[in-house]
C-alpha cells in the first residue's frame, strides 16, 4: 500500500515537474516569435503599426512618475504604438523577477550607480541591445535627427558607450551638475568666499573650526563617485581620468593618483566625524541635515538635493549654493561632474524597433517640455532636463543658477569607472568610495587605501569588458 | 482490501498538494542552488558557464566573505547566548514569582515579536542618532560627552545590531520557555522546598532538566533565526557599512547577486546552508540528554 502512495505522490511530482518546465520554456517561444517578427518588418511603417504594444519601465524618482504617463500618452498620439508602462520606486524588485524568468521590458529607464546596480549587471553581461543607429533616426513627429537634438558629448562617455568601441548601448536623459553644496547665506554672513583652490580650501576649513563648524560632509559614501571623477579630472585632466577609470598599469603610483587621494585624506579630516556613522540609506539625510544646520559646510551631492530636502527644517537665511570643485593650482580648470541617467533596450526586448522610436521620442520637444514640467505627487515642480540642446530656456529658479555653472567657467566631467567582467568580492563602489567611511573613522589611511587599490585595479584591468 | 485502497486513496489525495507545493517551492529550488552554484552566471543572462568548484575555492580567499562569516558566527554565539539568558530567567520569574503586573510585563516582552523588523530598526535608528538620539542623550546626562558616541560608526556598528536583535527576540523566546516553565507540577518545588532547597537551586536543579527538550528546540531557531534576521537588520540598519564593517553572509550574497555574480551568491548560499545545518546538528548533539518526565 505505501509503495502505491509512494508511486502516486512521486508520479504526481514528476508531472508538476513538467508543468514548471513547460512553463518556463512558453515566454522564451514567445519572445523568439515575436523578435523574428519584428525583424522582418524592422521598417518604420511596421512599427507604425497599432497593434504594436511596447513595454515600457521607468524607475521613479524625485520627478514622480506623471511625467512618463505624459511621455508614453504623446507618443501613442505620434506614432501609434500603444505602451504599457511600469514606473516603481524600487523598479529592480518588480521587473527582476519578471527578467529572470526571460521576460523583458522594451525600455527600461534606470541609471548606473544604484544599489542593486541591475542596469550594470545588464552592461557586465553584454545583455543590451546596440541603439547606435537611433542617434541617425529622425525624433518621431519632427524633422531632425536624434543626434542633431542631444548635446554634445553625451553620446560619446563611458556611461553610453561602455565598451569603448564607439558603438551606443545607453541613451542618456536626465542630467544635473553635481558640485559641492553649500548654505550661500551662511558665507554672506560671515563674509566668507567660496574657495577656487584646494589650499583656500583649507583655509577655509581652519576659519569654520574656530566657530565650531566642520568643513565637509557627504551623504553616503556612494556619493562620493561624482566627487571623485570630477577631482580626478581637477588633478590630472581627462588624460588622467580616462587612464585610471581604465585601471592603467601603474596609474595610482602617479603624481596625479597621489594628489587626488591626498586631497580627499585631508578631507577626510575636516569631515564631520559623526558623518560616516549616518552615511547609510536610512540615515543619509541627517548627514544632509547637517548642511542646513551650519554644522558642516560642504558637501557632494546633485541638484534633486533641493527638493530631497524641501521640507526640512534649516538654518535662519538659509540659502542653497553650488560650485565645482576648487583647483589644485590657481587658475587650473576647474570641472563638474555632469551626472546624467540611462534609458535602454535589454537584448531580450521582444519589440526593438518600437523601443527604438519610443527611445528616440524621449528627446522630442513635446517629450522635453513634459519632463521639464514634471511635478512630484505633491505637485511640487521637480524638472528633468535632458541633454538637449537650448534646454537652458527651459530652467527656472535654483535650477537656473545650478546648471549655469557650466556657463561660468566650469568645464563637464562626464564618465565613470569601465564595466569589467564581474570580479568575486570585487566592486568599484567598495574598493574606490567605501573606504572614505573607514578614512574619516580614522580606520583607515590614505596610503593603506592606496595600497589596497593597487592589486584590485590589476583585476579590474585584466577583466575589462 | 478495496476499503482500504479507498482510505489510502483518500489519504494520497489529502497529502498530495503539500507535498507538491513542497518539492515544487521548497525542494527544487534548493536542488537547484547546490546546481547553480557550480556556475558562473549573471541574474539576467540565460549564459551559465559550467566552472565546477571554482566559486567555492573563490570564496576561501574573499576577505569580505570571511568578515561577514564571522559577523554572522559572532551574531548567532552573542544573540543567542544572552537572548537565551535573559529569556530563561524573565520566564522563570514570571511564572514562578508573585510579582505585580505579570500580564502587563508579558505583554511588554512580547511586543517587540509583533513589530517588524523595518519598525525596530526604524525606532534603533532614532536611539542611535549621534547627535540628539536617546541614548547619547541619556549617557551625556551622566557623563560629560565632548564627542558624541557613533552607535552606528565602524567600531560598535555590531553591538548595536546585537543589543536591536536581543530586543526583538527576547520576548519570543520568554513566551515559549514560560509555556513548558507552567507545566513543570508545583509540588515538585514544594518538596524541595521542603527539602531546604532555595530558588535558584530549584530553578537548576528542577526548572530547567525538566524544560531541557524545549531549551534544545530552542535553540536550533536560535541558529536559524539569528542567521535570517541578522539580513533584516542588516538591510534595514546599515546596507553593510560602514564599510562593511556590519556586513553579514547573507546580506554580502544579497550584495554580490547584485554585482552580477550569481553563481557566486549561489556559492555563498550553499555556505550559509551547510553552515546552518551542521551547527544545527552539533548542538542537537552537544546538548543530548535523557529526557527527564514528570
Amino acid at each position: 500500500m505505501k509503495r502505491r502512495i509512494s508511486l502516486a505522490l512521486v508520479a504526481a511530482m514528476m508531472l508538476a515537474m513538467f508543468a514548471g518546465c513547460g512553463n518556463s520554456q512558453k515566454p522564451a517561444e514567445t519572445t523568439n516569435g515575436a523578435t523574428d517578427g519584428a525583424t522582418v518588418g524592422a521598417t518604420t511603417e511596421a512599427a507604425a503599426n497599432t497593434d504594436v504594444t511596447i513595454k515600457v519601465a521607468a524607475i521613479e524618482t524625485a520627478y514622480g512618475s506623471q511625467c512618463w504617463k505624459d511621455v508614453c500618452d504623446a507618443f501613442t498620439d505620434v506614432t501609434g504604438i500603444k505602451v504599457e508602462l511600469t514606473t516603481n520606486k524600487n523598479l529592480e524588485d518588480e521587473i527582476g523577477p519578471a527578467m529572470q524568468g526571460g521576460e523583458f521590458p522594451d525600455v527600461i529607464h534606470l541609471a548606473t550607480g544604484r544599489p542593486a546596480g541591475l542596469t550594470e549587471q545588464f552592461i557586465k553581461d553584454n545583455n543590451i541591445a546596440e541603439i547606435t543607429d537611433v542617434l541617425s533616426m529622425t525624433v518621431p513627429g519632427e524633422d531632425k535627427k536624434v543626434s542633431e537634438k542631444i548635446a554634445g558629448g553625451f553620446t560619446e562617455t563611458s556611461l553610453t558607450n561602455p565598451y569603448g568601441d564607439g558603438k551606443t548601448y545607453l541613451a542618456p536623459m536626465f542630467y544635473g551638475p553635481c558640485g559641492l553644496f553649500y548654505n550661500a547665506g551662511l558665507f554672506e554672513e560671515k563674509g566668507w568666499t567660496v574657495p577656487t583652490t584646494w589650499d583656500e580650501m583649507w583655509e577655509l576649513g581652519e576659519k569654520a573650526k574656530a566657530e565650531g563648524i566642520y568643513l565637509f560632509t557627504y551623504p553616503t559614501a556612494g556619493y562620493f563617485d561624482t566627487f571623485l571623477y570630477a577631482l580626478m579630472y581637477t588633478v590630472g585632466g581627462p588624460e588622467f581620468f580616462d587612464k585610471a577609470t581604465r585601471y592603467e598599469e601603474g596609474i595610482w603610483d602617479t603624481e596625479e593618483a597621489k594628489t587626488c587621494f591626498e586631497i580627499i585624506g585631508k578631507l577626510a579630516s575636516y569631515t564631520n566625524p559623526i558623518t560616516p556613522a549616518q552615511a547609510n540609506n536610512q540615515d543619509f539625510t541627517q548627514n544632509q541635515q547637517l548642511v542646513l544646520d551650519n554644522k558642516a559646510l560642504f558637501m557632494p551631492n546633485g541638484t534633486w538635493i533641493v527638493g530631497e530636502m524641501a521640507q526640512a527644517p534649516r538654518a535662519e537665511g538659509f540659502k542653497w549654493g553650488m560650485t565645482a570643485l576648487p583647483t589644485v593650482k590657481e587658475g587650473g580648470d576647474r570641472y563638474s561632474y555632469c551626472w546624467f541617467e540611462q534609458a535602454w533596450i535589454p537584448a531580450g526586448a521582444e519589440n526593438v524597433d518600437a523601443a527604438k522610436q519610443f527611445i528616440a521620442f524621449l528627446y522630442s520637444d513635446t517629450a522635453c517640455e513634459i519632463f521639464a514640467n514634471a511635478t512630484n505627487d505633491k505637485g511640487e515642480p521637480t524638472p528633468a532636463i535632458q541633454p538637449v540642446l537650448g534646454i537652458a530656456d527651459m530652467l527656472q529658479g535654483d535650477n537656473k543658477l545650478f546648471y549655469s555653472i557650466y556657463d561660468n567657467g566650469a568645464k563637464s566631467a562626464m564618465g565613470n569607472f569601465a564595466a569589467f567582467q564581474a570580479i568575486p568580492g570585487v566592486e568599484v563602489a567598495s574598493v574606490f568610495f567605501d573606504p572614505i567611511n573607514s578614512l574619516v573613522s580614522g580606520e583607515l589611511t590614505v596610503e593603506q587605501w592606496l595600497e589596497n587599490i593597487k592589486p584590485v585595479s590589476d583585476q579590474m584591468r585584466a577583466n575589462l569588458k | 482490501m478495496k476499503k482500504s485502497m479507498g482510505r489510502s486513496g483518500f489519504i494520497t489525495l489529502c497529502v498530495a498538494p503539500a507535498v507538491i507545493l513542497f518539492t515544487v517551492f521548497m525542494v527544487l529550488p534548493t536542488f537547484n542552488v547546490f546546481r547553480m552554484s557550480l556556475f558562473q552566471r549573471g541574474a539576467y543572462s540565460p549564459e551559465e558557464t559550467f566552472v565546477a568548484f571554482s566559486n567555492f575555492s573563490m570564496l576561501l580567499k574573499d576577505t569580505t566573505f570571511i568578515r561577514s562569516m564571522q559577523n554572522t558566527i559572532m551574531l548567532v554565539v552573542v544573540v543567542t547566548v544572552i537572548t537565551f539568558g535573559f529569556a530563561v530567567l524573565f520566564a522563570a520569574i514570571l511564572t514562578r514569582e508573585k510579582i505585580k503586573g505579570q500580564g502587563f510585563f508579558r505583554v511588554v516582552f512580547y511586543i517587540p515579536n509583533i513589530l517588524s523588523i523595518v519598525v525596530i530598526s526604524g525606532i534603533f535608528s532614532a536611539i542611535y542618532k549621534p547627535e540628539n538620539g536617546m541614548l547619547n542623550s541619556i549617557i551625556g546626562l551622566f557623563t560629560n560627552m565632548t564627542d558624541p558616541i557613533l552607535w552606528k560608526g565602524e567600531k560598535l556598528v555590531m553591538l548595536s545590531i546585537i543589543i536591536a536583535m536581543i530586543w526583538q527576540a527576547i520576548g519570543y523566546y520568554m513566551v515559549m520557555y514560560m509555556a513548558s516553565m507552567s507545566s513543570v507540577p508545583q509540588s515538585l518545588y514544594e518538596s524541595a522546598g521542603l527539602d531546604g532547597a532555595n530558588r535558584v537551586t530549584q530553578f537548576f536543579q528542577i526548572t530547567i532538566p525538566l524544560i531541557w527538550t524545549n531549551i534544545r528546540t530552542t535553540l536550533t531557531f536560535f541558529i536559524i533565526s539569528t542567521i535570517n534576521m541578522a539580513f533584516l537588520f542588516v538591510k534595514a540598519m546599515t546596507a553593510g557599512g560602514p564599510n562593511g564593517a556590519s556586513e553579514v553572509a547573507l546580506s554580502y550574497m544579497y550584495g554580490q547577486k547584485d554585482a552580477g555574480l550569481y553563481g557566486y551568491s549561489m556559492a555563498i548560499g550553499v555556505v550559509i546552508f551547510l553552515f546552518s545545518f551542521a551547527l544545527s546538528a552539533l548542538v542537537n548533539k552537544a546538548t543530548k540528554r535523557e529526557v527527564l518526565e514528570f
